[in-house]
């Protein structure tokens, strides 16, 4: 059988008193830098990780039905507009033609929960209903967001409804808008 | 009295043990971490408060910021089916080999009438530079798109279907472009959809935070 000679040059041992005798490195490395290099890249990792996941909202379309029009009391009824910059305008009941100003008040996305609670403890449930209607320039954020609010106010399904506007409610949102100057 | 020598012992640890830990740490972590799909388009979509997650396999419409939709077929099983059922119902005249490689391409973001021409190209079009599928209400193809998604998914379970049929848009996507996606599913009989969100906490101190709804 072959046999490798592992030895340099027969019997390291009898080294002669010329040979200095190779100093013995030690093999430890100290590992603490490289220690501190790992928890150093776990924390950037754990905290450039972004822990979002997406969900989804369920949305529920009604049936466009012409022969079935849903009847709302004129007492339990919360419009809210969306309109352009986020903006909110809300009346309750119908507009009428001589008390508009009085009835069309701007609000804001922070403040609408707190109407939407409000209109919800001061109404008999059962003839509660908020109606959304979403300008053109609305964006998506704000149809999504107003939903939002529908649930986290817990308004039951059902007492909630996206309409078209109409050409009066436009008018009106525009004219707003630019008493209000907003852009 | 004899001198009492406290043997002086090295403050140095062995450090292996540790490094070994940090960096098994580090490659769980990595590892574990979910990749993000590549995200051709940018989409940053609005919160919600809803906790369930959205699935992995699904029928994507993405509606970009500047009003461009773009449909992303997920099921790859189906995805040939409903190729093909568009091919036939439009009219659309792609040969076998032109339905194979459309294929190929992850997004759907051209009208009808330029997929037979963009095929035929050597280099695909890239994503942010296709013009979306036209939504207006003049010509909104994407009444065309949810009819053949349903065509094909006809005799399977519809609530698995519409557990699949994913809306995603950009916080600035101007309303009227997600209103003509609802108009799609609704002209198609489909009433239920989702929307992706970002999960959010329940605000504390509304009106959900405080009578919170029964498990269901």
């Amino acid at each position: 059988m072959a046999e490798m000679d592992t030895s340099s040059g027969g019997g390291h041992h009898k080294k002669g008193p010329g040979v200095k005798k190779a100093k013995k490195l030690s093999t430890r490395v100290d590992l603490t830098p490289m220690v501190d290099l790992g928890f150093l890249l776990i924390t950037f990792f754990v905290f450039t990780t972004t822990m979002s996941q997406s969900t989804a909202m369920n949305m529920n379309e009604p049936k466009d039905d012409s022969t079935q029009v849903m009847k709302v009391k004129n007492s339990g009824a919360m419009t809210i507009l969306l309109g352009k910059g986020d903006q909110v305008y809300y009346y309750y009941g119908q507009l009428e033609v001589d008390k508009l100003s009085e009835q069309f008040k701007s609000t804001t996305f922070k403040q609408i929960r707190d109407l939407i609670v409000t209109k919800k403890k001061a109404t008999n449930i059962d003839d509660l209903m908020y109606i959304i209607k979403s300008d053109k320039q609305s964006t998506f954020k704000n149809a999504i967001d107003i939903l939002d609010e529908m649930s986290i106010c817990a308004v039951p399904p059902g007492h909630y409804a996206e309409v078209d506007m109409t050409a009066t409610e436009e008018l009106l949102i525009r004219k707003t808008e630019e008493a209000n100057g907003i852009k | 009295m004899p001198k009492v020598k406290i043997p002086r012992k090295s403050t140095t640890i062995d450090m292996t043990a540790m490094c070994d830990v940090a960096f098994l740490l580090l490659s769980f972590f990595i590892l574990a971490t979910k990749q993000k799909p590549p995200e051709v388009l940018s989409v940053a979509p609005p919160s919600s408060i809803s906790a369930k997650a959205a699935p992995d396999k699904s029928i994507l419409i993405t509606l970009t910021k500047d009003g461009r939709a773009f449909i992303m077929l997920g099921d790859e099983t189906k995805k040939a089916d409903i190729l093909s059922n568009i091919n036939l119902t439009k009219g659309l005249n792609l040969s076998p080999a032109e339905l194979k490689k459309w294929e190929k391409s992850p997004f759907i973001g051209l009208p009808l009438n330029q997929i037979k021409s963009s095929l035929s190209l050597i280099s695909e079009i890239p994503a942010n530079k296709m013009p979306g599928i036209p939504t207006d209400s003049s010509r909104n193809e994407m009444i065309d798109w949810v009819k053949s998604i349903s065509n094909v998914y006809a005799g399977t379970d519809q609530r698995k279907l519409q557990e699949m049929l994913l809306v995603k848009g950009d916080n600035e996507a101007l309303y009227p472009t997600f209103k003509n996606i609802k108009q799609a599913f609704k002209k198609n009989e489909i009433y239920k959809f989702r929307i992706v969100t970002n999960g959010e906490a329940v605000p504390v101190g509304s009106e959900l935070y405080l009578n919170p709804p029964k498990a269901n």
